[in-house]
């Protein structure tokens, strides 16, 4: 079996794993590096969701988007940093330490995927893979200047992928163009039964960088308050950019806008209180001291082996579910992601995709952010697109402050075809 | 408001261990998200979230799993083809 030999300068601390010689073979990706998020089971190779809880963990088994990358013959190069189980918009989070930003290494490179766009933008590897729960693949593309698919709920096997919040998450692709990102998200989406929400779709698409015609909305809520009106400027200036070529410009509402972190945070605290339990030191990891009493015992083990954000969200996410209060949060959470998902079918109606920025600002400094709603405030812009389940790309489209800045297309439910396609439109214009 | 004793008790339904000094800390943290939360209130209805649903229930035949050898791989306490846990009581 041919090798692909591996030593990068890993400067920004992508990766947290790294194989100095990685198997290739024939196929679609033959003798491509590719990096995987440290939180999708790659079978032999240590997978740590960057948490001390998972010290030592081998998986005994390949995800199914890990399968399909060694049967189309890619080299998995190794696994890359993140924010502790995906909780995080910055790779802060990380029992790792950070990584940064390849743009300005005083700055984050977003998060949770932080480590993938990292390794992906300094050019170690050609693609890798994300993870996006409420933005964690478009937040890194869009602050480290790459190409990032969320694609839709559905279309890609999270057979694997160790849960965070499942109702939310979706694997998928990132690279330094669109053609990249097509090209692997053909190679992801393909049905998988032990996935119980795979869905048979295969995306077999050639990007066509055509709009004439096509509708885009524009939400007045993605312009709005708390978004840097530097970053509003240069996103507007690429949506006219589309216009240019052919495309309509629809402006429109979101009214569920009001609601939709809320019912985000609300959700994803409450499926992680309940995922992480399996995280007792029995089964993985550092163990628990079997000599003492159960919850004595446990308690030591996830106090020790969790950093700080993951025992809020799952302090947060188990009073949310807790009696005397499931009314009041999780009901009306879902409730609200209902509106927000009308609020994506009624406008789909007239327009063709909607798009804004994909983040309210440029990455942020380094230890900037230290209080969590602050920090929780920044996902505004991507968590519409994981309540609908609908796809998101972030692509490229400019600079603020010498920083990246992200255009965010979200599209209708499995047409992640056409969001390929008005990035494409956007890239190509641009290099014309 | 919610107060030190009721995070204390959260911590401990979540078996996620607390410490008396990270008391002050959390609390501030979770009265302030659950403030931000408080917009809930003017979400009209409880309806549950709409999925579009297919059935995935398949026949119930054996199939190749883990060898139980690897599955037993990662613990550290292992007895007779068992996971060692603490006691319940």
């Amino acid at each position: 079996m041919p090798a692909v030999t591996f030593s990068p300068d890993d400067r920004y601390n992508a990766f947290i794993t790294t194989l100095d010689q990685a198997e290739t073979g024939p196929g679609r990706l033959s003798g491509i590096a590719v990096a995987v998020k440290d939180n999708i089971s790659t079978r032999g190779i240590r997978t740590t969701c960057a948490s001390r809880i998972l010290d030592g963990y081998i998986p005994p088994y390949d995800a199914h988007v890990v399968t399909l990358l060694r049967q189309e013959g890619a080299a998995i190069v190794g696994k890359t940093n993140m924010d502790e189980f995906g909780m995080g918009t910055t790779t802060e989070n990380s029992a790792y330490g950070p990584t940064l930003n390849p743009s300005d290494p005083s700055r984050v490179p977003g998060g949770s995927s932080g480590g993938s766009a990292a390794a992906v933008a300094s050019g170690m590897v050609r693609m890798a893979l994300g993870t996006d729960t409420g933005g964690s693949i478009r937040c890194p593309a869009s602050f480290c200047g790459i190409v990032g698919l969320k694609p839709t709920y559905g279309r890609v096997s999270r057979y694997g992928l160790i849960a965070y919040a499942n109702s939310l998450e979706q694997i998928g692709p990132m690279a330094q163009n669109v053609e990249d990102v097509s090209l692997l998200m053909e190679v992801l989406s393909t049905h998988d039964p032990r996935d119980s929400t795979s869905i048979s779709c295969p995306y077999r698409h050639t990007p066509d960088p055509t709009v004439t015609g096509l509708k885009i909305g524009v939400p007045e809520e993605f312009f709005g308050e708390g978004v840097d009106p530097r970053v509003a400027a240069v996103v507007w200036e690429a949506i006219s950019r589309l216009e240019g070529e052919g495309a309509e410009i629809v402006t429109c509402r979101m009214p569920s806008m009001v609601f939709a972190l809320a019912a985000y945070y609300v959700t994803c605290t409450s499926e992680a209180s309940s995922n992480l339990a399996r995280f007792d030191g029995v089964r993985y990891g550092p163990p628990a001291d079997t000599k003492r009493p159960w919850h004595e015992s446990f308690q030591e083990r996830r106090r020790e082996g969790f950093g700080t954000e993951v025992r809020r969200r799952i302090m947060l996410g188990t009073f949310a579910l807790s009696s005397g209060y499931y009314g009041k949060y999780y009901a009306k959470a879902q409730a609200a992601r209902q509106q927000v998902r009308n609020d994506f079918v009624r406008l789909f109606r007239t327009v063709d995709v909607i798009a804004g920025p994909t983040m309210p600002t440029v990455a942020f400094r380094l230890g900037e952010k230290t209080d969590p709603l602050s920090m929780y405030l920044s996902d505004i812009l991507t968590v519409p697109a994981n309540l609908a389940g609908v796809p998101a790309i972030s692509v490229p489209c400019g600079t603020s402050e010498g920083l990246p800045v992200g255009l965010q297309v979200m599209g209708q439910w499995f047409r992640d075809e056409k969001v390929i396609d008005v990035a494409a439109a956007y890239e190509q214009g641009v290099s014309a | 408001m919610i107060e030190e004793k009721d995070v204390e008790h959260i911590a401990m339904l979540a078996d996620i261990g607390i410490t008396k000094e990270e008391l002050p800390g959390f609390t501030g943290q979770f009265n302030e998200i659950l403030d931000y939360f408080d917009i809930l209130d003017q979400v009209e209805g409880t309806g549950s979230f709409e999925h579009e649903r297919a059935n995935v229930f398949r026949e119930d035949e054996i199939e190749p799993s883990l060898p139980q050898d690897d599955v037993l791989a990662n613990t550290r306490d292992a007895e007779d083809g068992f996971f060692r846990a603490p006691r319940v009581m």
